[in-house]
This record gives C-alpha cells, sequence and structure tokens, in this order.
C-alpha cells in the first residue's frame, strides 16, 4: 500500500458514531490504552458489538501531533505560553503527544501520611500508548515463578509457555524490532530487523562486553518495515510527540480506528466511568458513567464488561462499585482489589564522555528511544545483595535543541560569552545516559484504597494511596548506581549525576514516576487470594474481566505494556468464547 | 534560511509521503506565526509587549554579552533572546517580576559602582561586574540577587539562543528531517572508536 493511502487510512477519526444515548451492547470496554485498544481490536474483529468508554477527549493525530514542529516555530519555544517550564509546571513536555497529567483538575487523589506516591493519568483516545516509550520486552519463564525462584511475592497463574502465542500475536501486530539472542531473561520473540546503533551506543556496547554485560539491539515498537497498512518509520526519534504516520505504535491508531472502520464500535468519549452495575443474577448489567460535557449520569446496558481503565483507575472503579452481594467492592470478597500495588524501581546517571566531543555531524535522530539495550544479565547469580534484576535504557546522540537542553551546561560551566558559546559546541552530543528499571515486590505498605473523605468533581470517591519502597529495591537502585559509574568510566567519560534529580534526588525514583502501576487486581488460581483467573475474568462475576496491568502478579523488569496487549489479548479470546457458548 | 526550511520541510512531508495540506494545524498555525513575525521584524524594530524601553535595552545588551556573535554564527540577539524573554514576560508574572526586579538591581549596582547605567557602562566595567555575578562562588549578601539573576537571564539566553535556526546550526544538528533506513556515517564511528581507546 502506498505511504499516503496507509496514512489517510489510520486517521482521521471521523468516522465514528459518538453518541449519548446508548442502547445494549455486546461489552462495554472502558479505557482505550494498550488493554482497552487490544479488547476492542480482538473482539470487534470477532464480530462483537463494542462500546468505548473514554473519560478523556477524541484523539486526532492531524490535529493533536506536533511531529517535526521546529521550537522557534512557537513563541515559547516550548516553554509554555505562560513560561510554565520554567517554574516546573507544565505537567508534560510542550511537544510532547497529548497523553495526560500529574495532576487533573477537579480528579484529585490522596496520599496517606509518611507515603510518597504520584499517579499519572491519561485521559484521551489511545491513553498512555499515544507517548510511551514503546520498549516492548516479555516477561520471562522465571518471572512468572517469582515464589518458587526466591521466596518472595505469588507465583502467577499462568506459566510462559500459556503466554508465549500472545505474545507472538501481540508482537506481530503491533510491530516490536529485535533479534534473536537467546537469553533466557530476555525471551526471544516475533521481531521486524533491528536498528544499527548509533555511534554512542556502539561505545556502549564496546564497554559492556569489557564489563562481561550484554548490549543487545533494542525491542521497540516502531515500525522498520510496514505492518497492517502502517508505514515503516522515517526515523524522526519524535515518536514521543505521537506519530502521523503510525510507526510508533498506539491503541488509538493502531487498534481503534480500524475497529471504528467494522461497524462494530461505538465510542463514548468524555464517558467517566462511575460504577459497575449488578443485577440480581450477581453479574454486571450496566456501566454508569459521568458524561463529562453534561455532568450527567448515564448507563449503557451489556452483556459483559473488560475493565482497562489502569491498574489504579480499574481498582477504583471495583471498589466504587458496591452492592449489597459485593459489600467490599465488585469482585472483591478476597480484599485483593488495591493491594499489591508496584511501580517500577528507577535510577538514572549521565556521563560526559570526552571521547565523543568533536564528533563529526550527522543526523542520529533513528526512532524515539535506544537502538540497543542491556537486558538484566545477573539473574542466575546468588551473590547479589538484593533479588530480581532491572535492565538499562541507553540515552545519548544529537539531540533536537530544546528548551533545557543546556540547563546542565549552565550549571557546571557558569560563565558567559564566547567562552560558554565554545563549551556547549564542543560538548553537545558527547553526554550518554543510563536509566535503570528494575523489579519491585509487592510489599503490605504499598495499596490503594477509597478515601473516605474526599470525592472528585463528578461525585466519584477518589482513591488515597500508601506507598513504601523496601530494602530490596533501594539495594536494587544502589546497585544500578554502581554499575551505570563502572559502564561511564569505561567510556572514558565523568559520572555527571543522577540524570533526572528531581524525581530521584534519593538515590530511587519516586513511587509511581515511572508510570508501570501494577498488581491492584490481581489474579490468581485461589479466590481467596486473587480477584480474577488466569484469563483476567473476575472469579465472582463471569462477565467481569479486567485489561490492564492491574490482574499482574508481578511488576518485572521488563515494562509492562507488551504483556498488557497479551493478556488482554487472551482475555479477549476467552470472553468472546464465554459468550459463544452462552456462558456470559 | 526560512526558504531554506521551507524546501526541507516540503522534501520531508514528500518523503514521508504527506501532503503539505496534511501538515498538523498547530503547526501551520505555528508556521504562519512565525512568518508573521518575521515580516513584522522586516517592517522596523521589535517593540516590546512588556519591558520599558530602557528594561529591553539592557535585557538586550546582557543577551549579547551571554551569548555573542562569533566566528561560527550570530549570537543571542540577532537569534531573537530579548523578544523570547519578552514573550513570556508579558505573559507571566512570575517570570516578568524576576527580569524586573533583576534588570533594575543591575542598573542600581552600576551606577553605584561606575556611575552609570548598565548599558551606558564601558564594556570593561560591564564585564567586571559580569564576572562577579556569573558566578556562585561569588555569592555574598550583596551579589545574591544579582547572581540569582544571572542565572535566569543565561538560562533564558541560551534556550532561545539554541532553539533557533542559528543557534541549532550553530550545534550541526541535522536531524527533525526523514531517513528511508537508518544509518551513521563509518567516519563517525571510527572517530569515537579511536579515541575511546575500545575500538
Amino acid at each position: 500500500m502506498p505511504q499516503a493511502a496507509a496514512a489517510l487510512a489510520i486517521g482521521p477519526p471521523a468516522l465514528f458514531q459518538i453518541r449519548r444515548t446508548p442502547p445494549v451492547f455486546d461489552v462495554v470496554v472502558i479505557g482505550s490504552g494498550a488493554g482497552g485498544g487490544t479488547a476492542v481490536k480482538v473482539l470487534t474483529d470477532l464480530g462483537i458489538q463494542v462500546a468505548l468508554l473514554e473519560a478523556g477527549p477524541m484523539l486526532d493525530p492531524n490535529r493533536d501531533f506536533k511531529e517535526h514542529v521546529w521550537p522557534y516555530e512557537v513563541d515559547h519555544r516550548g516553554a509554555g505560553a505562560h513560561a510554565e517550564l520554567y517554574f516546573g509546571r507544565q505537567q508534560w513536555g510542550y511537544f510532547a503527544a497529548p497523553n495526560g497529567y500529574w495532576d487533573i483538575d477537579g480528579e484529585p487523589y490522596t496520599v496517606a501520611e509518611g507515603s510518597e506516591w504520584r499517579w499519572f493519568r491519561s485521559r484521551i483516545l489511545g491513553g498512555r500508548t499515544n507517548h510511551y516509550g514503546r520498549i516492548s520486552l516479555r516477561f520471562s519463564d522465571y518471572d512468572f515463578k517469582p515464589y518458587s525462584t526466591d521466596g518472595l511475592g505469588d507465583d502467577w497463574p499462568v506459566a510462559y509457555d500459556e503466554i508465549a502465542p500472545y505474545y507472538d500475536k501481540a508482537e506481530a501486530f503491533i510491530g516490536v524490532t529485535g533479534t534473536r539472542e537467546g537469553l533466557r531473561s530476555a525471551p526471544d520473540g516475533v521481531f521486524l530487523p533491528p536498528i544499527p546503533p548509533r555511534v554512542h551506543e556502539i561505545l556502549v556496547q564496546k564497554a559492556c562486553a569489557r564489563l562481561n554485560i550484554p548490549c543487545i539491539p533494542s525491542r521497540m515498537a516502531m515500525l522498520t518495515r510496514p505492518v497492517h497498512g502502517r508505514a515503516a518509520c522515517h526515523y524522526c526519534g519524535q515518536c514521543g510527540r505521537g506519530c502521523r504516520t503510525a510507526s510508533a505504535f498506539a491503541s488509538s491508531q493502531a487498534m481503534i480506528f480500524p475497529a471504528g472502520k467494522t461497524g462494530k464500535l461505538t465510542v463514548f468519549t468524555g464517558a467517566m466511568a462511575r460504577e459497575l452495575i449488578v443485577g440480581d443474577s450477581g453479574r454486571v448489567q450496566a456501566v454508569s458513567y459521568v458524561d463529562k460535557a453534561t455532568r450527567t449520569e448515564k448507563q449503557i446496558r451489556c452483556r459483559a464488561v473488560v475493565v482497562a481503565a489502569s491498574a489504579c483507575e480499574s481498582a477504583r472503579l471495583l471498589l466504587n462499585s458496591k452492592s449489597p452481594r459485593f459489600s467490599n467492592g465488585l469482585a472483591n470478597s478476597s480484599g485483593v482489589v488495591g493491594r499489591y500495588l508496584t511501580d517500577t524501581v528507577g535510577f538514572s546517571l549521565s556521563g560526559h564522555v570526552p571521547a565523543l566531543e568533536g564528533l563529526p555531524r550527522h543526523n542520529s535522530d533513528g526512532i524515539g528511544g535506544m537502538h540497543v539495550y542491556v537486558p538484566w544479565w545477573l539473574w542466575d547469580k546468588k551473590d547479589k545483595d538484593f533479588p530480581r534484576g532491572y535492565h538499562i535504557e541507553i540515552g545519548g546522540g544529537f539531540p533536537m535543541p530544546q528548551i533545557g537542553s543546556f540547563h546542565g551546561a549552565c550549571r557546571r560551566h557558569e560563565g558567559y560569552g564566547a567562552a560558554l558559546k565554545a563549551r556547549i559546541r564542543q560538548e553537545y552530543g558527547a553526554f550518554v545516559s543510563l536509566a535503570g528499571r528494575g523489579e519491585m515486590i509487592p510489599n503490605a505498605q504499598s495499596y490503594c484504597e477509597i478515601d473516605p473523605h474526599r470525592v472528585d468533581r463528578y461525585g466519584i470517591p477518589v482513591l488515597r494511596f500508601h506507598f513504601q519502597w523496601s530494602q530490596h529495591e533501594i539495594k536494587q537502585a544502589r546497585h544500578m548506581r554502581e554499575t551505570f559509574r563502572q559502564i561511564i568510566e569505561t567510556l572514558g567519560g565523568r559520572v555527571l549525576g543522577a540524570a533526572n534529580p528531581e524525581r530521584e534526588g534519593r538515590g530511587i525514583s519516586v513511587g509511581g514516576t515511572i508510570i508501570h502501576e501494577a498488581g491492584t487486581v490481581r489474579m490468581g488460581n485461589d479466590p481467596k487470594t486473587s480477584a480474577l483467573n488466569k484469563y483476567c475474568q473476575a472469579h465472582e462475576v463471569p462477565n467481569l474481566y479486567v485489561a490492564d496491568a492491574a490482574p499482574f502478579v508481578s511488576n518485572p523488569d521488563k515494562n509492562v505494556t507488551l504483556s498488557i496487549v497479551a493478556f488482554a489479548w487472551r482475555a479477549a479470546e476467552h470472553l468472546a468464547e464465554e459468550m459463544r457458548q452462552g456462558n456470559v | 534560511m526560512s526558504e531554506n526550511r521551507e524546501t526541507s520541510r516540503r522534501g520531508f512531508l514528500g518523503a514521508a509521503g504527506l501532503a503539505l495540506g496534511a501538515l498538523p494545524l498547530n503547526a501551520q498555525h505555528a508556521h504562519h506565526a512565525h512568518q508573521a513575525v518575521r515580516q513584522e521584524k522586516a517592517k522596523g524594530p521589535y517593540r516590546p509587549r512588556f519591558f520599558t524601553p530602557q528594561e529591553y535595552r539592557t535585557l538586550a545588551k546582557l543577551a549579547d554579552l551571554i551569548i555573542p556573535a562569533d566566528e561560527h554564527s550570530p549570537g543571542a540577539v540577532e537569534a531573537g533572546a530579548p523578544e523570547f524573554i519578552d514573550f513570556l514576560a508579558s505573559n507571566s508574572p512570575e517570570l516578568a517580576a524576576v527580569f524586573t526586579g533583576g534588570l533594575a538591581w543591575l542598573d542600581g549596582e552600576t551606577k553605584r559602582r561606575y556611575s552609570a547605567a548598565f548599558v551606558d557602562a564601558k564594556p570593561g566595567d560591564q564585564a567586571a561586574l559580569l564576572d562577579l555575578i556569573a558566578y556562585r562562588r561569588n555569592d555574598t549578601p550583596e551579589l545574591g540577587p544579582g547572581i540569582e539573576f544571572f542565572e535566569w537571564a543565561r538560562k533564558l539566553t541560551v534556550d532561545a539562543f539554541y532553539t533557533s535556526p542559528e543557534g541549532i546550526k550553530d550545534l550541526g544538528f541535522q536531524g527533525n528531517g526523514a531517513m528511508a533506513e537508518f544509518s551513521v556515517p563509518r567516519e563517525a564511528v571510527e572517530y569515537a572508536l579511536k579515541r575511546s581507546g575500545l575500538g
């Protein structure tokens, strides 16, 4: 298909019916990110009538994506019309795809005394997939058996071999780059060709080889070849701004817009789910939501529901869905909903590498993110002082200059004039950053619950968060720091300090800020200790499925999105089969 | 410069298979606004939205001293730093206060030391004062407000310069385009391997 036609085929979403008076639907999907988008795709492909509820507005890539805009094309250059960036009030980069917020007007949450937690929430069709890093790593076989491996946490009710076919489907559909490496910690998949490494990445690979650390081509959901009518990448490196050719995976463009053409999908935007309403049968019979535009409550009747509102919003919806039969919240007789909250452990360092100074200038944009990465390499070593592991993400190259690009240079060099200008020119492109992303083990101090005293502007009770890192995570972050120092020094570089001092000032990220929340509606074989079965179907409510990272029993160092797609795919197929058999 | 950029944009859009009409509205709007600013500039000197003429002259002098023209590229004034700071100050009372306060401090301190406003002081006197307030190690109750202000002035001037066509060219940034396949020049790889000793 010619690329122009491909671009046309994936936007603009004027094809949707957007309605405010709903009939009965086969399935209501709540949330339009990786999980909701997958459920929509799989269900509509099977001919099932779906209503999709999104709490934010419709996405229009042609209007909303600022791909290829130079900073000087806007008066404020990206600082925000009111200079928000300079006062720490910019929620997300000006040029970034519309994605979400750290604070939403009228939709608060609370954090219990003694806890530190920040909750990122998306409010737009496609959710966080419009922007996310698109790192796409399979969980390993041992990741599904954490308790059996080290006695911490719990095992999943699913083994790697059971979910592997769904990883295959997920990768083949969204498009993931990579190479077959045969590493146990990073299982191989269905890969598109990899992207050649940038200059600094070649140096990092050499340095890692000296340290006996693997550094392999990255596995990213960007298209090095056309896939399903989506054009191949044009290597502008701006995936985070949203991609008008949909060459970077986003559920909005790759799943929901095409589903809109099947005639099986109706999208309700500005629809904030409030409660799942249970009938006498003990099954969900309708979804109550607030139509934000009119601030009125509406209901959609349905045969089944897929909740994919993001881990904590999904837990909130279940906890707020109380009835005489489910006085503790829907599908929560076990009391686990909201418990086992985890985020990824984050720590990063950057270094100045003199060998890269004066590097012949060239276009290093590539894909938006790393071309090589370090998978966890010490999974079978027993002499570490922490359990589990992390992977390392690598940054560097000649980035497009932005507001703030040289604030670090100003702090380090001070001064002014020709000397400052010459130093900035000399150093440009001579930095490498290393970011660790590691596994947190669920603990009893980390959970969310309904705050008994607060409601949002729609009258919906809000979440209260409790969160603590344990020594496991703190020691792991220390190991990251030491490893990163070794890599930077092997490059002949000098460590400059935390790449993200605001959020990692204590040597470990603030909980929630890596935006990998998981575990709050977990799956398991035992209904006493889990809310969902291995198909993400509620033990107590057979027509209720959860399809984001809430069902995850652990939160491995592999980032959650690819696994959300795989588990949501399996859940949607299971639901369709249950409907076909008349069980739902 | 703007003609070249337009050409490269068309080149990119062609490569990506997009019609010019497929530009996002905000980019079109930004592009038009940008053109309008250039046309307005061509008509005559920029009229500040927020700063008084004296403040604006001082701000422009400061920007010129922070990022001057050199053999590689023009300086921050040509790159629009004073306009950028004026635009933000006109929309942010918080930033406006930083700059009006800081510029007043600078004039007051220059008058006290050299009996002249900053813009009217001798270049050597201007430099002598900046050599003090451009470094945190000189922080004293006397110079503290100046050091604090200079950090702001330097930060915004540097931002304005390196986000301008002039600054982007100075750095040699070659991206924001389209490539059929990604590759890096062999000479760049060899350069880095050799210098790092990792080759």
